[in-house]
């Protein structure tokens, strides 16, 4: 393994844990500032047309990780395709969201609290609070605080899509492998066959534009 | 006499300046009051034959809650792009049937089409966005309710072009702002109605902001609203504003059918809760 490789590799690896960290932090903070039951982010999965869920707090933590569902149904799919918050404080009431839920989660909330995870232009996921306190009806000011939290996990979750691209190329699955490919063999090259890589290289880039 | 959205658009005068002969086709005899009120904007209107769309996921036809759908339709892809085809699916979230129900609340004898521009794989699809939009803006349509937004910036410019297109062919869009920290669209433009939540539990009142973009403020916090199957839900969020100034909108229309989008505006914000007399 070339110096690049490696030091690639460590980058990418050790950032993956890292921003899963940071997002599993920000659901922990979620459900205790609103004294919830659970808080989960699910990601947007284009490939499969799923809304996967990434980080849970709470009710359910430990086996809902990956789990996917269709991400234009239920309460997430909603604020997912209409870009807004959303808070639903009867959920019992939905008998197609409860039968869901308990058939993919067997835990049915009373209550939800869903915000859409947007990044400039894209909409990464969806963060849920479920069942938060229940000695007071829902105020604009939580749905600002929810507001907030969104934009922390949306970072966090971007950042995790970035490292997950990075290693996909690093590991030689996604689309750009080959370019990986090429750079990690230019850097462990010598002699004429290195200079004129190079050469191929920068003229590539060229061609390519600023 | 007023004249209606599409001769408005269609006649041939020279648009950009007045000849002396041509001031009295354009003369626009309505009766103002000395003070706009509530009374006079929308006292006793049931929004009877006011055309309103709801560009969303569809509603749900037979709704207990929304009553009668005049029109249903969905913008589909197909092989040669993209179509406006009859919509027998109703709504795929929930969302559109949600918001047809409360417009259906303040204007019982409104007319309520349902476009349906988002659901089952359409997440990010801001050209059949764009195309539900024409769509109702070309079907003349007065009042377009969007309980949605998107944040793609190529087709800002576009979006911005119809919602021009809409104020001057009189189709009032009425939009949820996004209190989030992004650009979304199009409730930023000055053209369409834009709306966000208060608390309070009155679905007719409604506050003007003097400090756009968001221009008015509806209730939007913990209501019931339309659901799927029949059902309802207690729910907040801007979504359920909109169709609340949507549908003011249209009791006021149905009184006052001569209001151009601009004029219309004028009188939400002369009969807002925090403006003048009525403050």
């Amino acid at each position: 393994m070339s110096d690049l490789q490696a030091a690639v590799a460590a980058g990418v690896l050790g950032a993956e844990d890292g921003y899963r960290s940071l997002l599993q932090a920000t659901v922990e903070v979620a459900r205790a500032i609103f004294s919830a039951r659970a808080s989960s982010v699910f990601m947007l999965d284009d490939e499969r047309d799923e809304l996967v869920f990434e980080a849970v707090a709470g009710e359910g933590a430990s086996e809902l990780i990956g789990r996917g569902f269709p991400s234009s149904t239920g309460i997430a799919g909603w604020v997912l395709v209409t870009r807004q918050p959303l808070v639903v404080d009867d959920v019992t009431a939905d008998t197609r969201f409860s039968q869901e839920a308990a058939e993919s989660t067997g835990y049915v909330p009373k209550s939800v609290m869903a915000v859409p995870l947007l990044v400039e232009e894209r909409a990464l996921g969806v963060l849920e609070v479920l069942d938060r306190r229940a000695d007071a009806r829902v105020t604009l000011a939580e749905v600002d605080l929810l507001g907030l939290f969104a934009n922390q996990a949306a970072i966090a979750l971007d950042l995790l899509q970035r490292g997950r691209r990075a290693r996909a190329a690093f590991e030689g699955r996604g689309e750009l492998a080959s370019l990986a490919r090429v750079a990690a063999r230019i850097e462990s090259g010598e002699g004429p066959q290195r200079d004129a890589a190079l050469q191929l290289l920068s003229a590539l880039e060229r061609l390519v534009g600023p | 006499m007023g004249v209606t959205a599409h001769e408005s658009y269609e006649e041939e005068l020279p648009a950009w300046s007045l000849p002396a002969d041509a001031r009295d086709r354009i003369r626009l005899p309505v009766e103002w009051p000395d003070r706009v009120t509530r009374e006079w904007a929308w006292g006793g209107s049931t929004g009877a034959g006011v055309r309103v769309c709801i560009l969303d996921s569809g509603v749900e036809l037979d709704h207990p809650l929304v009553g009668p759908v005049q029109r249903s339709v969905a913008v589909v892809r197909g092989d040669e792009g993209l179509r406006v085809v009859e919509n027998d699916e109703g709504d795929l979230c929930g969302h559109g049937t949600a918001c047809a129900g409360i417009v259906r609340a303040l204007a019982p004898d409104c007319e309520l089409a349902s476009a349906r521009v988002l659901g089952a794989g359409y997440t990010g699809g801001g050209e059949i966005l764009l195309a539900g939009l024409e769509w109702a803006i070309e079907e003349g349509f007065q009042i377009v309710n969007m309980s949605l937004s998107t944040t793609k910036r190529n087709y800002v410019e576009r979006l911005h072009e119809l919602a021009d297109r809409a104020y001057f062919r009189r189709t009032m869009l009425v939009a949820s702002a996004h209190n989030m920290p992004v650009e979304s669209f199009p409730w930023r433009f000055a053209s369409v109605i834009s709306v966000g939540s208060h608390e309070d539990p009155d679905p007719h009142t409604y506050y003007y902001n003097p400090s756009p973009p968001v221009e008015f403020f509806a209730r939007g916090v913990d209501l019931d609203v339309a659901w799927l199957d029949g059902a309802s839900l207690r729910c907040t969020g801007n979504s359920f504003a909109t169709p609340h100034i949507a549908g003011i909108c249209a009791l006021v229309l149905a009184k006052h059918p001569e209001l151009t989008p601009f004029q219309l505006k004028s009188v939400l914000s002369l009969t807002a809760a925090n403006v003048g007399a009525a403050a």
